[in-house]
């Protein structure tokens, strides 16, 4: 007699707490073995490239705060380069500093955040509860520079908003000294936990040629042994003269990826600690009138002052005609602006290219073959955050 | 190839009877080419040792819908190796049939299907072009310039039908797209630049 066998359908998300948002996966079963993954995407799909080529090209700034909404001000550091290259107008040193400083919290935000939910993911609940602390402590650092502690809104094209308020630079000096022991404790929880490493060693492995093919960057290309940073390899702003190292992995899997994301969060610490030593006073943006808004103290002296406050805040600034593709290295890899500017005050078009949606599209091809129990494991060390997916 | 200039030369000289027109800006190259040599373009700059444009970085669509040729098609590529980027474009008309990359560049699959939702330009070879990111059974290509912002259906929970239900968009105030450029003379170092192209100066 022969039995039939049907393959199992289950259907995963879109409100799964192990799927880091609104994702469905359509898993096909058999057994517990996964034959096939179908990412079912664009559950939190906002529009924000056709809301971007409506708004100027200051109003475009917060929708890429809610891209990757962990690490905000990275996406933003695309948009204002992609800007700056166009109207080829240079940034004042202290701005680069403190824009690479924010830069580097948002990668150790959005790596916190992505190393203890994956533990959690496998089943170990301290780190995100001990993680999780300090990603508040940066967000405060956020919000005593921009205001908010997520949505920042602080990068513009020549510079940032505003100068940091007095005593934050010893506050991050301070945490910068307290934060490796953190970094430690977390290492110690997971590094050599067994469960954490029977759950991600040899889990989702990727070639090198397969990172290249499926368009990997970030952690994903850097764990498989690919030495690529586009802090290093294109380096922007001030981080051609800054001192720090690429951590790369072995054998790309899922515990390659966890150490390359500790140790690159010990890098951050030590950027930001130079960072803050070469921090001199000075301009923290353009002193170009036609791009960057005037003091309160000048618009209530200057009539120019006042008519170029009204001309910024209404028709905004005009941006020549041009097209341009700037990529930085966000916390989750290669985050890219394709602009098209055609001279009036609104971008053409804007294209995003998230890293997140060339990893999650490699699903399925990472996770067939794999067990059930593997899905939230390779997913969680994709590091996928529906904002920047979904766009 | 270590620098652009050469890079530039060599894709001349090897397929000159398939590019268009290349130019570098801002320290990337900008290659136009025909529709119909894209796959031989593309295989030729992944697999050639000289240019090595191994990764596919995005894939996606200009909209000029005053012109005949509607869409450019425009794709981008980093080679890891020499450390640059290509941006390969051409034009097509509204309708017109495009080759799929996903033979050459498996990545290509989600980002052709992201160009098709939001563009609606199709893919001939494409092993599986449905809808990405908009909402199960979606009319329309939103990024299209004659899409309006404001979308043509909004749903929401029908307390009579006990279900999620789409209808027509219905605001109570129109969307106000105010016109805030400027009827006078702009500044002179823009004028020069963005030239003819600015009709409201």
């Amino acid at each position: 007699m022969t039995k039939k066998i049907k393959n199992l359908n289950l259907n995963f998300g879109p409100q799964h707490p192990a799927a880091h948002g609104v994702l469905r996966l359509i898993l096909e079963l058999d057994g517990e073995v996964v034959e096939k993954a179908d990412p079912h995407i664009g559950l939190l799909h906002r529009g924000t490239e056709k809301l971007i080529e409506n708004k100027t090209y200051m109003q475009a700034v917060p929708y890429f705060d809610r891209l990757d909404y962990v690490a905000p001000m990275n996406q933003e550091h695309a948009f204002a380069l992609a800007i700056e290259k166009i109207l080829d107008i240079d940034v004042p040193i202290r701005a680069q500093y403190i824009r690479v400083m924010f830069c580097e919290i948002g990668r150790i935000l959005s790596h916190i955040l992505n190393v203890t939910t994956q533990a959690l993911d496998v089943g170990a609940l301290t780190p995100s509860l001990w993680g999780f602390e300090e990603r508040e402590t940066l967000m405060t650092f956020y919000e005593r520079a921009s205001g908010s502690r997520l949505h920042a809104n602080y990068f513009r094209a020549g510079g940032v908003h505003q100068d940091l308020p007095a005593g934050l630079e010893n506050d991050i000096a301070k945490f910068c000294e307290t934060f490796p022991k953190i970094i430690n404790d977390l290492e110690n929880l997971l590094t050599d936990n067994r469960i954490f490493k029977q759950r991600n060693v040899d889990i989702g492995v990727v070639t090198k040629d397969d990172a290249l093919d499926y368009s990997f960057s970030g952690v994903m290309i850097r764990g498989s042994g690919i030495p690529w940073d586009l802090r290093k390899s294109q380096p922007y702003d001030c981080y051609d003269q800054l001192e720090f190292k690429i951590p790369v992995g072995k054998n790309g899997d899922c515990y390659d990826r966890y150490l390359c994301r500790i140790e690159e969060m010990k890098e951050s610490v030590s950027i930001i600690k130079q960072c803050l030593a070469r921090m001199e006073k000075g301009p923290i943006k353009t002193f170009d009138g036609k791009i960057s808004p005037p003091s309160k103290a000048e618009i209530k002296q200057s009539m120019e002052a006042l008519i170029h406050h009204f001309k910024l805040f209404t028709e905004g600034y005009r941006v020549p005609k041009d097209e341009i593709y700037t990529a930085v290295e966000a916390p989750k890899g290669e985050f890219g602006v394709y602009l098209i500017s055609d001279g009036s005050s609104k971008p053409y078009k804007c294209k995003i290219r998230a890293p997140g949606f060339s990893h999650l599209q490699s699903m399925d091809y990472l996770i067939k073959g794999h067990m059930l129990a593997d899905v939230p494991a390779v997913l969680g060390s994709l590091d996928i955050v529906f904002g920047e997916v979904d766009r | 190839m270590n620098n652009l200039i050469d890079l530039e030369k060599k894709i001349n000289s090897e397929l000159t009877t398939k590019i268009n027109k290349t130019s570098i800006i801002h320290n990337q190259i900008y290659v136009e080419i025909d529709k119909e040599d894209l796959i031989d373009v593309v295989l030729f700059i992944k697999t050639n040792k000289d240019t090595k444009f191994r990764q596919l970085i995005d894939i996606t669509v200009v909209d000029y819908p005053e012109e005949t040729q509607r869409f450019k098609i425009v794709y981008l590529f980093l080679s890891h190796e020499f450390n640059h980027r290509m941006i390969l474009s051409y034009f097509i008309n509204e309708n017109e049939l495009i080759s799929s990359l996903t033979n050459v560049f498996p990545s290509a699959n989600w980002m052709e299907r992201e160009v098709f939702d939001m563009y609606g330009v199709n893919f001939k070879n494409h092993p599986d072009l449905r809808r990405i990111l908009t909402d199960y059974g979606f009319e329309g290509h939103p990024l299209r310039k004659d899409f309006p912002l404001t979308g043509h259906s909004e749903v929401r929970y029908s307390e009579e039908k006990k279900k999620v239900i789409n209808e027509p968009v219905k605001l109570e105030q129109n969307y106000r797209n105010f016109d805030y450029e400027s009827p006078w003379e702009g500044t002179k170092y823009i004028k020069e630049i963005s030239g003819t192209n600015d009709k409201k100066n």
